[in-house]
């Protein structure tokens, strides 16, 4: 298992890097740069903004002088186009409300999405169950750009119960919004990934011996069926984490959240290379290392998995 | 919206468990059994005959601007037999009829390219890779986990930034980062097809890798990739619809589901609702059917008490 | 130019004292004395130097005091100099400033000014701004940028604390109109030079204006609080304004409804309808912006465009009443000239296209067309290239319809903001929309730009049309040569020139003191103040 851990991180270097140089790339050879503006700008002005940067240095050089900083000094450098302000300042304000809605919105998505596919699975071929298969379709298609214009509509126009948009540490109200448009849809698919592995789950031998040795079907369900019944549900999380992430940028558009979701897309159109190399790395990093314990949750799970 | 990977596995492990006589037939009956499924596919059939047929009944073309129409949309743009507009206008006077039309075609289209080309790509590098094995396997394979640690979504905003948007672009960016599943799931199969008799046979005749592959290989894996493939469609119109919703989708006068609705997700409070209902309507149906007929084709190819 | 001048002297020659803000009659203030205003996206910078942007400026104008600050009507009044001498020659301004103090106690000094104006043209700094110092022609500021002089040696000098003397390269009629802009702010020295490029985040920032920055949380919101250590603090009412990033239009509407903001731009299509509901609130004024399609007529260009009577028919045919009236539908004003209808002492030239009724507008286009070969028979192929922007889109969407029953047949090209503009810059486009702000109330501040060395990115160059500008510079009456300039503009047509932008927004009526005859939108939020509902 260690061993196993150790390689995955082995790997994780290389895929950074690759990430790095791909990404780094791909963003200077795009038209356009930083400073690019409405105005044309003198040559001189030009050349003082380039070298102030090191733009003016080939592009390996770019590359290895960024590395460079953030290896040494875990600097990911100034900002273009916020000039006021470092990545590591920026990373800072926006990761960690990110990081809030993101985790609350795993977590709702999580709880609620097994335990409807779970009511579902006990319940086969009830109204109920029918219910919570077509909510559960229905929710999953759902774009969230056309949910989230509809909540701020709905709770905070017409009913006046939430703020349309903002975001506090402090206060849950400006939570609410964010977390239903981002988890419903992979609430959904949970929902729908528990429902048929836990029928199979409940239709398999072992769980036939324990009814049949009369245990209570509550404890048949929660101590026997629940446990492999979420083996693909685990597999299935370390996607969804990542689709919020990049699903976020909607979050920070209507919801004014300040995440680092709109600051990617707006790093990318504004030729921020600094912040936009920041957030991909960040969110590479993240990725990998969320993959990572999904497996290691996996082969917890399930005892005929080994490393 | 991902695809359930632990039941693409079990498929994969039936298909491959599967000896002599062909699956099919049982399979055709089981889906042809399935409700769910039949009413997917009813709806697949409509809504393609829509993007194909639907023009011939728009009264106007997808560009036109109806000029009687534009600057009172919300009084004089709801949707109407008598001008034409069944689907009412946009907020341009434009026929939303023929806009969906088209819409239909362009997501579509998209979905199905988008699905095919990792269909193409996945399947080729995942046989090729089970097939030849060894060390290339370790490092084709190596690969695979090194790209799917790569937030792909960042990755094809940056490419739509670079080349400009285009609907090859889209096609291509949405085609080439999801095939990484199917490669390994194929790969995963064509381990336990390699050492069949038939396989050997061939090998021992001196017929070539590559045509061991193509002719032998891949005709084996067309479960999996049928339902896979299936199942893909949903998801590249999915990622379509939020790279429109960034701007950076089919461009004008062309148009897409994506489009279509986050164009009227904008007006949903001005009295114009019928421009997010009618593209959302089509939207939603589809992806249904998308779901229906996936999970039926696998439930049907790998019969399992669900 | 000489009545601008004149206009402004005796503003600073009487000093008249800046008037209290107070409720008119039957008025009675609210208690909490707060403004919340729109913003469609983050704030970029703060820092003077370094700010480019609309959304930065309205911010800073709130943070930090110029020699100059704007009344209602955009007209300069004294800031923080009290009163200023013009030397014969006019290139001497000398400025005496007031006694004011920085929000850390601390006295504003005329050195403060020299060194935030060798700070914004000292390449270190790199400022996208440090042109500005050559627009205003103070001495040395071009050789400074390029890096050939000290940056000591730019025309400005402080006699004493209370006395700023600028040198001028050449008489400069619009010099005193610059100094409200924020690339012209005072910055303290102690604090710059503490912090670095982070002395402008909240807790380190000290500023000479009205207002304080107490937090800013980009993307979501920054918010000012009164500043005590102001000059004319006991004339401000307002206690405590609020930016709030919205990044959709239309959401940020719903907002405006559910009482949470008390300004927001009004989508485009979306006036009258919000007019009808409630009049009191939605307003659209004049605000200084001209919108237009650009031909590219450089080497680059393409071939059928440099026959001018292309151009004209494609000028003609373009339905600016269907653009205003049923696109936009906000009080925007069809365009027929480059300058906006609202500049100051502007008159359109007799006889330009826009006298004509659209019919003959029409069929002169298509006699043109004809008379150049083409035809719908034989269209002119033509790309048409756009920022992504919905009111962008729906614009093109429609000019291409209006042209192509004359045989005129557009490709639509949808890019990004930065390939946009960089493809303009490179002459890599055929047709491209831009629009031109004012900087300054004036004609000249649109013409300039078709200069043959203006930003002029579609290349078009007119002997004549550069001779009338370089005379406008100087001479006593403009206004007739801005005609003529004009004249040759519709004469030429290097660009449609599509329409006048106007500045429609909700208002919250509680909210009093927004000024609505500034064509420039400059508003300054000291000025306002909340009246109890």
């Amino acid at each position: 298992m260690f061993a196993f851990v150790l390689r995955r991180l082995a790997v994780a270097i290389p895929t950074l890097l690759l990430l790095i140089v791909f990404s780094f790339t791909l963003m200077h050879l795009a038209p356009g740069g930083p400073f690019t503006g409405e105005r044309a700008l003198p040559p001189q002005v030009l050349a003082n903004l380039e070298a102030r940067y090191g733009l003016n240095d080939p592009l390996w050089l770019q590359i290895w002088n960024y590395l460079v900083g953030i290896v040494v000094h875990f600097d990911f450098g100034p900002s273009f186009v916020y000039p006021d302000r470092t990545v590591n300042q920026l990373i800072a304000a926006g990761f960690p409300v990110t990081l809030t809605y993101g985790a609350l919105s795993f977590a709702a998505a999580v709880i609620f999405g097994v335990s409807l596919g779970v009511v579902a699975a006990i319940r086969h071929n009830s109204w109920t169950d029918y219910l919570a298969v077509g909510v559960s379709i229905g929710a999953q298609v759902l774009p969230n750009f056309v949910m989230a214009p509809l909540l701020v509509l709905v709770f905070t126009l017409w009913y006046g119960l939430l703020p349309g948009g903002g975001w506090s540490f402090n206060d849950p109200s400006f939570w609410i919004m964010p977390v239903i448009a981002l988890a419903t849809s992979y609430m959904a698919s949970i929902a729908r990934i528990t429902r048929s592995s836990m029928l199979e789950v409940l239709g398999s031998n072992h769980i036939r011996t324990a009814r049949a040795k009369g245990m209570p079907e509550r404890r048949v369900i929660l101590r026997h069926a629940l446990k492999p019944a979420m083996l693909p549900v685990i597999s299935y999380l370390g996607p969804v984490f990542v689709s919020m992430i990049t699903g976020s940028v909607v979050i920070d558009i209507y919801f004014s959240t300040g995440g680092i979701g709109k600051a990617f897309v707006d790093s990318a159109l504004n030729r921020d290379y600094a912040v936009m190399m920041g957030v991909t790395i960040l969110v590479g990093a993240l990725t990998i290392l969320f993959n990572l314990l999904v497996d290691v949750l996996y082969a917890w799970i399930d005892p005929k998995i080994r490393y | 919206m991902v695809i359930d990977q632990s039941k693409m596995q079990s498929l994969s492990d039936r298909m491959a468990e599967v000896k002599g006589r062909s699956p099919w037939a049982d399979a055709r009956r089981r889906f042809l059994r399935n409700k769910a499924a039949m009413l997917g596919l009813s709806i697949l059939v409509l809504v393609t005959l829509f993007a194909i047929f639907g023009g011939l009944a728009a009264q106007w073309s997808n560009e036109e601007l109806d000029f009687s129409v534009m600057g009172q949309v919300a009084q004089m743009g709801q949707p109407s037999l008598e001008n034409g507009h069944f689907f009412g206008t946009d907020n341009l006077g434009r026929d939303l009829y023929a806009r969906v039309v088209q819409g239909t075609q362009v997501s579509l289209m998209v979905g199905i390219v988008g699905a095919g080309i990792a269909v193409v790509v996945g399947t080729l590098y995942g046989a090729t890779a089970g097939y030849v094995g060894g060390r290339t396997d370790q490092l084709m394979m190596r690969t695979v986990d090194i790209l799917m640690s790569i937030p792909y979504m960042f990755v094809l905003i940056l490419l739509l930034v670079m080349f400009g948007r285009s609907m090859s672009m889209l096609f291509l960016g949405i085609g080439l980062i999801s095939w990484l599943d199917m490669s390994r799931i194929v790969r995963g199969q064509t381990l336990s097809l390699k050492n069949r008799e038939f396989i050997e046979a061939a090998r021992a005749t001196g017929v070539s890798s590559f045509r061991i592959i193509i002719r032998h290989i891949v005709p084996n894996l067309l479960g999996v990739v049928a339902v896979y493939a299936t199942l893909l469609v949903p998801l590249m119109i999915l990622t379509e619809s939020f790279i429109s919703f960034l701007g950076l989708g089919v461009q004008e006068p062309l148009t897409s589901w994506g489009a279509l609705i986050s164009e009227g997700a904008g007006t949903m409070n001005y009295g114009t609702l019928w421009q997010l209902l009618f593209p959302l309507f089509f939207f939603v149906i589809t992806l249904f059917g998308f779901f229906f007929v996936g999970d039926g084709l696998r439930d049907a190819l790998d019969p399992k008490e669900r | 130019m000489i009545k601008l001048f004149a206009s402004t002297a005796l503003v600073a020659l009487l000093a008249i004292p800046a008037h209290a803000v107070q409720p008119a009659e039957g008025e009675t203030l609210a208690d909490t004395q707060t403004y919340t205003y729109w913003l469609l996206d983050a704030i970029k910078s703060l820092d003077p130097a370094k700010n480019t942007d609309v959304e930065g400026s309205d911010a800073l104008r709130q943070l930090f005091e110029g020699l100059m600050i704007e009344d209602a009507q955009g007209n300069m009044i004294p800031g923080m100099a009290e009163s200023h001498d013009v030397s014969d020659d006019g290139l001497t301004y000398t400025f005496h400033l007031r006694d004011a103090n920085w929000s850390n106690g601390r006295p504003v000094t005329a050195g403060d000014f020299v060194y935030a104006w060798q700070r914004v043209v000292t390449p270190e700094t790199a400022s996208e701004y440090a042109w500005y110092m050559e627009l205003m022609n103070i001495q040395n500021a071009s050789e400074i940028i390029a890096g050939e002089l000290a940056p000591d040696q730019l025309g400005v000098r402080a006699v004493d604390d209370k006395t700023l003397e600028v040198k001028l390269t050449q008489a400069t009629p619009y010099f005193l109109n610059t100094l409200s802009h924020t690339t012209a702010y005072p910055v303290p020295q102690a604090v710059v030079e503490e912090h670095g490029d982070g002395w402008v985040q909240p807790g380190n920032l000290v500023g000479n204006g009205a207002f304080t920055l107490a937090s800013h949380n980009l993307g979501v919101d920054i918010v000012f609080e009164k500043n005590p250590e102001y000059w004319d603090a006991d004339n401000v009412l307002m206690q405590t304004v609020r930016g709030v990033t919205v990044n959709d239009n239309n959401v940020a509407l719903t907002r405006y409804q559910a009482g949470e903001l008390d300004r927001v731009q009004i989508p485009a299509g979306q006036y009258p309808r919000l007019e009808e509901e409630s009049p009191e609130e939605a307003t659209s004024v004049p605000y200084g912006c001209s919108y237009a399609y650009v031909f590219n007529l450089s080497e680059k260009g393409p071939e059928v465009l440099k026959d001018q009577r292309v151009r004209e028919a494609m000028a003609l045919s373009l339905n600016r009443d269907v653009i205003v009236d049923q696109i936009l539908q906000g009080g925007q004003e069809p365009a027929y000239t480059w300058v906006h209808w609202a500049i100051n002492g502007f008159a359109a030239p007799e006889g330009n296209m826009g006298e004509m009724t659209a019919e003959e507008r029409m069929s002169r286009a298509k006699e043109l067309l004809a008379e150049a070969g083409y035809g719908p028979d034989n269209p002119v192929q033509l790309e048409l290239q756009y920022n992504t922007d919905d009111s962008h889109r729906l614009l093109a969407i429609a000019a291409q319809q209006f042209w192509r029953p004359l045989g005129i047949e557009i490709e639509l090209n949808n890019v990004e903001w930065k390939v946009h503009t960089d493809r303009m810059q490179n002459q890599d486009f055929e047709v491209a929309r831009y629009a031109w702000c004012a900087d300054y109330n004036e004609a000249s501040t649109f013409l300039d730009w078709f200069r043959t060395d203006g930003y002029n990115s579609g290349k078009w160059s007119n002997e004549e049309y550069d001779r009338l500008l370089a005379e406008a510079a100087t001479a006593e009456d403009t206004a007739p040569l801005y005609q003529q300039a004009e004249a040759i503009l519709d004469e030429e047509n290097p660009a449609v020139f599509v329409y006048h932008y106007a500045k429609v927004d909700m208002i919250n009526t509680a909210i009093k003191g927004l000024p609505r005859e500034n064509l420039l939108n400059t508003w300054y939020a000291k000025d306002l103040y909340r009246v109890a509902e």
